[in-house]
C-alpha cells in the first residue's frame, strides 16, 4: 500500500514541477474533506454535544429552545429524576431484555438461513435468496404496517387462523376458542413477541447474507479435510466454519445491538404512537418525554444521552474488533 | 431424500420471508368485500385497482392528496441524494487518491458517527431546526437526511473510486491533462455506477425516514409519505385495502432500488471482516 503510493506520488512529481506539486497534494485533499466535515460536524457531532448538553438544563417550553428564553441550569437534575423514577427501570428492563431476545434470535435464524442458502442448489439458493431479499428490502415502516394487519382482531389472517384452529383444541391450549376481537396488542407480553416477530422478520436477511458471503470465503479444503477426519456436519461448523467466521459474527452481534436498541419505527407503528406506556424502550421514552405534552426537552436529551451512552460502549467493541481484522 | 429436507426448509424460509409482502399486495387489490370475508383467500377472486384509484385522486386529509405526499418525499429524496453523492464524492476522491494526515483519523470517525443513534439527535436537531427558522419545511429533512446518509455514502464510495486504475489518471497527467480534467474525464465516468449505487442507498435512508419527518413538519400540505401514513393508518376502522394500496405504493420504489444494490450495502457494513 505503502510503496504503491510512493510509486504514483514520484509519478505525479515527474510530471509537474515539484514546488507547485507539494502545495497543491497539501491543501486538495482538506479542501475536498472540507464540505463532508462541515456536514458530518454541524449534523452529528454539535448535536451530539448539544444533546449532553441540554440534558444538564430545565427546557419545557419550546419557547426556551428557539433561544428566546434563558435555560435555567440544573445540573445532574434531570438524571437524578430518571434514576429515581421506577418506570424508568421498567423501560430499561424493556429495553435490554428486547435487545437481547431479538439479537439472540436474528442472529440463530439469519445463521441457519446462511447454511441453508449455502446448500441449496444453484437455482433454488436464488429464488430463496431474493424471497429473503424482498422481507430486507421492505420499509420498516410498511413491514410494521402489513403484520399489525395480519394480527387485526376482526379480519386479521392471524385472528382467522386462531379460529380455524378445532374450538376444543384452541379452548384447552389457550383457554379460548373465539379469537374476533381479541387484542393482540393489549398485553405488553404478547405486543413485545409480535414485535420480535416483526423486527426479527426484517433483520434476519442481512444476517444470513453476510453468514452466506463468510461461508463462500471458507476454503472447501479445509471443510473437506475435517470430513475426510470423520467430522459430522455439527462438528464441523463449530470446529472449522465458525472459527473462520468468527469476526463476521462479532461485528452481526454488535451491529444487531446497535440496531435492536433503538428500534422505533416499528414499536410506532404497532402501538399506533407513544401512548402505550408499559411497552416503552428507552428510544420512544425518550421521544414521548421530549415531545408529547407537556414538553420535557432537557429530560428526553438526558434520556437519549443514556441511551447513547449504552450503544457507546457497544460501539467500542466494534471499532477495536474492526481495528484488529486490520491488524491481522 | 435429504435433498427434499433441506429444499422443503428452503421453501418454507421464502415463504416467511416473502409473506407479508405477498399480502400486502394482495389485500390492496382486493375488493372491500373480499377483505373483510369470514374466509380470506390467499388471492383476489376479482382483482380491482379500485383502492390505489381513490388513493391517488381522493382526499384523504381535506385539500390534500396523497399525490402531494409523493411529490414532496420525492422532492426530499431527490435533493438528498444530488447534495449527498456530490460531496461523498468529493471527500471518498481524497481519501481514495492523497495520503494526507488525519487520513486515518478521517476513517475512524467515519466509522464511529455511523454509530451515532439517530434517534438521540432528534431533541438537538429539532432545536437547530427552529433556530435556522426552517421548521416545518421540507429543507429541514434535506438537511438532516444528508447528515444521516453522507458517512456510509463516503465509506461505500470510497471502494469504488480506489478501484479506478490510478495508471488511467498517470497516463493523462503526463498527456498534459489538468486535475479538473482528470477528474471529469477519467474518474467521474469510471466511477459513475458506484455514484448510482451510492445514491441508491441515500433515496432509500430518506424516502423511509420516519421519525425526523415526524417532528420537523407540522402542516400536512408538507408530509412525506412515512408521515402521511401513519396519519391516516391510525384512526379507528382502519381502511386495510386503502393502507395497503398505499403501503405499497411506498414500498415499491425502495424494493426496485434496494435489489439493484443489496451486494454493495453487505460488503459496506461488514468491511473488512472477510478476507480473501
Amino acid at each position: 500500500m505503502t510503496t504503491l503510493t510512493e510509486a504514483t506520488e514520484s509519478a505525479a512529481a515527474r510530471a509537474t514541477p515539484a514546488r507547485r506539486r507539494r502545495a497543491r497534494v497539501d491543501r486538495l485533499p482538506y479542501l475536498l474533506l472540507l464540505p463532508s466535515l462541515l456536514v458530518i460536524g454541524g449534523l452529528l457531532l454539535w448535536p451530539l454535544g448539544q444533546v449532553v448538553a441540554m440534558s444538564f438544563y430545565r427546557l419545557n417550553n419550546v419557547r426556551q429552545v428557539r433561544g428566546d428564553r434563558k435555560w435555567p441550569w440544573i445540573g445532574l437534575g434531570n438524571y437524578a429524576e430518571i434514576l429515581a423514577d421506577p418506570f424508568f427501570r421498567t423501560v430499561l428492563r424493556n429495553t435490554v431484555l428486547f435487545a437481547a431476545a431479538n439479537v439472540t434470535l436474528t442472529i440463530i435464524l439469519g445463521t441457519l438461513v446462511g447454511l441453508l442458502l449455502n446448500r441449496l442448489g444453484r437455482r433454488m439458493a436464488t429464488f430463496v435468496g431474493s424471497c429473503v431479499m424482498l422481507a430486507w428490502a421492505t420499509p420498516a415502516l410498511t413491514g410494521a404496517i402489513v403484520w399489525k394487519w395480519l394480527f387485526d382482531d376482526t379480519s386479521g389472517l392471524v385472528t382467522w387462523l386462531f379460529n380455524a384452529l378445532p374450538d376444543a383444541l384452541s379452548q384447552t391450549v389457550f383457554g379460548r376458542s373465539d379469537w374476533t376481537g381479541y387484542g393482540w396488542f393489549n398485553s405488553p407480553l404478547l405486543f413485545f413477541a409480535i414485535l420480535t416477530l416483526v423486527v426479527v422478520w426484517h433483520s434476519f436477511p442481512f444476517i444470513a447474507v453476510s453468514v452466506l458471503a463468510g461461508l463462500k470465503s471458507v476454503p472447501g479444503e479445509l471443510l473437506e479435510a475435517a470430513r475426510v477426519d470423520g467430522a459430522g456436519r455439527w462438528r464441523v461448523f463449530w470446529s472449522v466454519t465458525f472459527p473462520l467466521l468468527r469476526p463476521v459474527f462479532g461485528i452481526l452481534v454488535v451491529l444487531s445491538t446497535i440496531w435492536d436498541f433503538k428500534v422505533f419505527t416499528q414499536q410506532f407503528t404497532l402501538a399506533g404512537g407513544t401512548q402505550d406506556r408499559p411497552t416503552f424502550m428507552l428510544s420512544i421514552y425518550s421521544y414521548a418525554t421530549a415531545f408529547s405534552p407537556p414538553p420535557k426537552y432537557g429530560l428526553g436529551a438526558a434520556i437519549a444521552v443514556i441511551l447513547t451512552a449504552i450503544l457507546l460502549v457497544i460501539t467500542g467493541f466494534y471499532v477495536r474488533a474492526l481495528i484488529r481484522q486490520e491488524d491481522s | 431424500m435429504k435433498r427434499l429436507g433441506v429444499n422443503a426448509a428452503g421453501l418454507l424460509v421464502a415463504l416467511f420471508a416473502v409473506f407479508p409482502v405477498f399480502w400486502m399486495i394482495s389485500t390492496s387489490l382486493k375488493p372491500n368485500r373480499e377483505i373483510f370475508s369470514a374466509t380470506p383467500r390467499p388471492v383476489p377472486l376479482q382483482p380491482t385497482l379500485d383502492h390505489y384509484r381513490e388513493i391517488l385522486t381522493g382526499n384523504l386529509i381535506p385539500g390534500v392528496t396523497f399525490a402531494d405526499f409523493f411529490v414532496n418525499s420525492v422532492l426530499v429524496a431527490g435533493a438528498t441524494v444530488l447534495i449527498s453523492a456530490l460531496i461523498a464524492l468529493l471527500a471518498a476522491t481524497a481519501v481514495a487518491r492523497f495520503r494526507f494526515r488525519f487520513r486515518t483519523l478521517f476513517l475512524i470517525m467515519l466509522l464511529v458517527v455511523q454509530m451515532i443513534p439517530l434517534e438521540a439527535l432528534v431533541i438537538p436537531l429539532f432545536l437547530m431546526i427552529q433556530r435556522l427558522g426552517l421548521y416545518n419545511t421540507l429543507p429541514s429533512l434535506i438537511l438532516t437526511y444528508i447528515g444521516f446518509s453522507l458517512p456510509f455514502a463516503i465509506w461505500m464510495l470510497r471502494g469504488f473510486v480506489a478501484a479506478v486504475p490510478k495508471e488511467l489518471e498517470e497516463a493523462a497527467a503526463i498527456d498534459g491533462a489538468s486535475r479538473a480534467q482528470i477528474f471529469r474525464r477519467i474518474l467521474l465516468p469510471l466511477v459513475a455506477p458506484g455514484l448510482v449505487a451510492t445514491s441508491i442507498f441515500s433515496f432509500i435512508t430518506a424516502w423511509n425516514e420516519l421519525i425526523f419527518a415526524l417532528t420537523f413538519i407540522n402542516d400536512q400540505q408538507r408530509y412525506t409519505l412515512p408521515v402521511a401514513m401513519t396519519f391516516f393508518f391510525g384512526r379507528d376502522d382502519t381502511e386495510w385495502g386503502l393502507v395497503m394500496a398505499a403501503s405499497t405504493l411506498l414500498t415499491l420504489p425502495v424494493m426496485i432500488f434496494f435489489v439493484l444494490v443489496q451486494r454493495r450495502m453487505v460488503s459496506g457494513l461488514v468491511a473488512g471482516a472477510v478476507k480473501g
